[in-house]
């Protein structure tokens, strides 16, 4: 074979391949143009997200978590019940300012001197979306659903169960028979749905009421589309009884990653970003001082604890678990909240996104919240913590370690949530702060902790609950009533906790209609399980969240003053959401700057070309 | 003549289950129709053990995971004793675990696959929601990276040890290294929402801007496919490269190629007529493989680019446990590299005519 042949022919081959090449790169720079192009049609993206197509106010908000059903009787997820919210009007609802009781579809409510009778007056002024208007009748037959059958209950059975019987003499009077007296009848946090549209379903246990759209409803707005982990649409409700919403529509978009959401709300392609509970230190930073950004920042609804295992035992008296001995002792379990230094928590693990924890219930509720006397606060004094130590018989050794009644040096297990950073620097902390008194701290972070936690299979542990505006719920899980009731079984209890004295004041509140008395007791309560010491609350984490100046004028907060946005108790957030006359200034730069991103893309896939075909011909010549 | 050049073939597939690597031929030199057919009944025989084995090890394996679902799901929020012993009953998690299993196994044979726990629906539906989207995304990818890293693999090769090949190998080393998470989270800063000159041009996440139709929304999904596409492209093309170069280059010493060019051939023809059919057998393979995997979807770009498929579905699954998804789900996802080896094995002998001789 002739190399004059071989190269003859080499020289023919590369023509056709950058021919080739060339047109590969062309397609290439077209499907890109091709993905570009249309969605730059309706302008640009900060104002696509607050205007929809037809000039519709938009209000988007970026969201996580999925939604587990649309059937108010089945959703137990925050999403999901804060959708249900906005598409259900609620019996009652509760202020923005001080979280106290307002009417919502129940205008008034009057107990009966015997305390077990409630008659509630259903507003006439509520409609439901299809124009049917909505009465007490409903309501009555949704109660009474949740009473009778058993999938209907799922959600939300606990707040029928003491219930006698419910029924609507008149088309706004709902008349509630309790069995024995209950002071959180007007914190009944159950949608109210149609009878007309639901009487249809046949198993309320698998109805996930997300299949026809738009979805029948008297809340302020309607949902009219929904697809799993991508959005879900509602409009604003006209005819809403407490006035229509300004946003013409709500959408809640999925960014299943935080930082992707965060870049969302930077680019405009969302209003709002709330964060899964919150939005991190960093990410906060990055985004406080952004054009057109506002980082809010307000009490959230949890608390933070370190929770002591009291010897975990079921209702038949049945003692399980392993926690220490030594946390038996009031003394210790005192001495170990006191060796922790709350402030530098709050600062150096929450930087600053943090209130210091004092009573149980946070002070976004200010008729429950308590805080203990200064004659009665556990501060932080390490060497008090140490003094009572040495009280209570655990005294060092030569190693400096203390030692139990066994012998052996103390050691505690800190059950950990191993997705929660919190946990795991508060716990290293713990291991410094005991380590100085002479304990020693052996951390167990689980992505799972419920195991040894039902089975008390842990000495301590964090803890946390979100609170509603009634604090019944987060107060019963401290009962001897919520223990299991064998060893085997699951109960509704925290970590095991059974008290006389608390559960006589539990038993007093529940009973106590006057809302000023109740309160006192609340209070009594918190101060009791202050000082029993077996739920230490470190701090109330900040809800952090922020959103678009440029697409949300103004919003209202819960608080009023400096409260949070997401999550709030009722829908006072995205009802009362006004929309700014979004500047249109961003639109002709955004597209300038498409354009120049197009044709630098070309020029790069241009360029690509070349220098593969020069290559090509080079090498085609240098082999043999 | 080229077959006779040809190496053994790689055995890459034999540790999946169902697939053992191709027998290297004995005997008679004519491929018999009758032992082709053993061999096609061969295999099948064995996927079908596979997916039986899949069926009852999904049920046993999820069981392990610590955590009481239940307890899981009603987390937070106002339970009282009853609601939970009737979550317990509709589950079946009160029955023995025998009770549980001899369930599970008659409705899994009827094409049953439960209802999951947190949504309320059949698992089939779940799967079947979101698969096209997954499918969508990791097949779109699939095409692209198998298609570059075969057409680079055989460039780097042809060329080794130059610097071409040296910058070609070192790029996908890098790329195939890079996390694919945080290479999604740059390309979100640096294209969607833009870096100083750089526009944003693409959408930050998820699968559609919604209340599209028709061909704006086919155009609205390429749209958001585009930045999850180049993120699995750029990190998986480097496999299927170094693959095909590694498989080229054990070929590109052999004496038939020079017998090629000493007819007279070009070398384009002799590398792609002679050279690439030859070392494409494990590339074969690892398409195979990579095609099964499609069906499981890619959980990190899926999370950051909030792309609704099975691997966000898989993920939400295994928080819970959401037994019936996760076994649901864990059985399609087997499935399909089962089913995608056999079909390996089946057609291995089109390749390489002394398989399954």
């Amino acid at each position: 074979m002739s190399t004059h042949d071989q190269h003859g022919r080499g020289r023919t081959g590369p023509r056709l391949r950058r021919t080739r090449l060339l047109a590969t790169a062309g397609a290439a720079a077209l499907v890109l143009t091709a993905g570009l192009a249309t969605p730059l049609a309706p302008a640009a993206p900060q104002a696509r997200a607050a205007e929809g197509a037809q000039g519709k106010k938009v209000l988007t908000v970026a969201v996580a978590q999925s939604v587990d059903s649309l059937s108010p009787f089945l959703a137990g997820r925050l999403l999901s019940t804060s959708v249900h919210r906005l598409m259900y009007e609620y019996l009652t609802n509760y202020d923005p300012k001080d979280a106290h009781v307002v009417p919502a579809l129940a205008t008034e409510w009057e107990p009966s001197p015997d305390k077990l009778t409630w008659t509630f007056t259903i507003r006439s002024d509520s409609k439901w979306s299809d124009g049917q208007q909505t009465t007490a009748e409903d309501a009555a037959w949704t109660l009474n659903k949740m009473m009778t059958d058993e999938g209907a209950a799922t959600a939300n059975g606990n707040f029928v169960t003491n219930f006698a019987e419910v029924t609507a003499p008149s088309p706004t009077q709902l008349v509630i028979r309790l069995k024995k007296p209950q002071a959180t009848m007007t914190a009944l946090d159950v949608p109210i749905v149609p009878k007309h549209i639901w009487e249809k379903v046949d198993d309320f246990s698998k109805f996930n009421n997300d299949k026809s759209f738009p979805i029948v409803g008297n809340g302020p707005f309607v949902l009219t589309d929904y697809k799993p982990d991508s959005y879900v649409r509602l409009k604003s409700n006209k005819s809403f009884w407490r006035g229509a919403p300004k946003f013409d529509e709500l959408v809640f978009r999925y960014y299943k990653d935080q930082d992707a959401a965060v870049a969302a709300l930077r680019k405009g392609e969302v209003s709002f970003v709330a964060g899964s509970p919150a939005l991190t230190p960093a990410q906060a930073a990055s985004l406080k001082g952004e054009k057109d950004i506002r980082v809010n920042e307000g009490p959230g609804r949890r608390f933070y604890a370190l929770a002591t295992n009291p010897g975990a035992q079921a209702r038949n008296g049945e003692k399980f678990g392993d926690g220490h001995p030594s946390l038996l002792d009031q003394r210790v379990r005192n001495a170990l909240f006191m060796a922790v230094d709350r402030k530098t928590i709050i600062d150096k693990v929450f930087q600053g996104h943090a209130v210091e924890g004092q009573g149980y219930i946070p002070p976004r509720y200010p008729t429950y919240f308590w805080k203990p006397s200064a004659s009665q606060e556990l501060a932080y004094d390490p060497e008090k913590a140490a003094e009572l130590l040495d009280q209570a018989g655990y005294r060092a050794n030569a190693d400096g370690r203390r030692v139990g009644k066994d012998g052996k040096p103390l050691n505690y297990r800190v059950l950990c949530h191993a997705t929660d950073p919190n946990d795991k620097a508060v716990g290293k902390y713990l291991k410094e702060w005991w380590g100085k008194l002479g304990i020693g701290v052996t951390l167990d972070c689980l992505d799972n902790v419920t195991d040894p936690w039902l089975a008390g299979k842990y000495d301590l542990a964090f803890d946390g609950w979100s609170v509603n505006p009634d604090p019944d719920y987060v107060l019963s899980i401290h009962t001897c009533a919520a223990l299991p009731a064998t060893p085997k079984d699951t109960g509704a209890t925290d970590n095991f906790i059974c008290d006389k004295t608390y559960d006589e004041l539990y038993a007093k509140q529940l009973a106590e209609y006057d809302p000023v008395q109740r309160a006192d007791l609340v209070q009594q309560m918190e101060s009791r399980l202050y000082d029993l010491g077996y739920m230490n609350v470190m701090a109330y984490p900040n809800a952090v969240e922020a959103y678009r100046t440029d697409q949300i004028e103004s919003i209202t907060t819960m608080p009023a003053e400096a409260g949070n946005i997401y999550g709030q108790d009722g829908y006072w957030s995205w009802w009362s959401a006004v929309p700014a006359n979004s500047g249109d200034s961003s639109d002709s730069s955004t597209s300038t700057g498409v354009v120049i991103g197009i044709v630098a893309g070309v020029v790069v896939l241009a360029g690509l070309a070349v220098l593969f075909t020069v290559r090509r011909r080079a090498t085609a010549e240098d082999r043999e | 003549m080229t077959a006779e050049a040809t190496p053994a073939p790689a055995e890459g597939a034999a540790a999946d289950p169902g697939t053992s690597g191709p027998a290297a031929g004995r005997g008679p030199r004519a491929r018999s129709g009758a032992a082709y057919l053993r061999y096609v009944a061969g295999k099948l025989a064995g996927a079908a053990v596979s997916l039986l084995a899949v069926l009852v090890t999904s049920f046993f394996l999820f069981r392990l995971i610590p955590g009481d679902p239940v307890k899981f799901m009603t987390g937070g929020r106002p339970v009282s004793a009853q609601q939970l012993a009737a979550y317990r009953r509709e589950f079946g998690l009160d029955l023995p675990m025998w009770q549980q299993f001899t369930h599970y196994c008659g409705k899994a044979l009827t094409g049953d696959l439960g209802t999951s726990y947190q949504f309320r629906a059949p698992v089939i539906d779940k799967i079947i929601e979101a698969l096209p989207n997954t499918l969508l995304l990791t097949g779109t990818a699939f095409v692209l990276y198998t298609a570059l890293g075969i057409v680079l693999g055989t460039r780097s090769a042809w060329r080794h040890g130059r610097l071409g090949d040296r910058l070609n190998t070192g790029l996908a080393l890098t790329l195939y290294s890079v996390p694919s998470f945080w290479l999604g989270l740059l390309l979100i800063i640096v294209l969607s929402v833009g870096v100083g000159p750089i526009p944003g041009l693409f959408p930050t996440g998820g699968m559609e801007s919604g209340g599209k139709e028709g061909f704006a929304y086919a155009v609205d999904v390429a749209h958001h496919l585009v930045l999850p596409v180049v993120t699995l492209v750029a990190v998986e093309y480097g496999q299927t490269l170094l693959v095909t170069r590694s498989a080229l280059l054990d070929e590109m010493g052999g004496d038939y190629l020079t017998t090629a060019r000493a007819k007279g051939l070009r070398d384009d023809l002799v590398r792609r007529r002679h050279a690439v059919p030859n070392a494409l057998l494990p590339t074969v393979t690892l398409i195979f493989v990579n095609l099964g995997r499609t069906v499981a979807g890619v959980i990190l770009v899926e999370t950051v680019f909030s792309w609704p498929g099975l691997g966000g579905l898989f993920y939400q699954g295994l928080s819970v446990p959401d037994l019936p998804l996760v076994q649901g789900l864990f059985f399609v996802f087997a499935s399909a590299v089962i089913v995608m080896n056999t079909l390996a094995d089946l057609l291995y002998p089109l390749f390489d005519p002394r398989v399954g001789r």
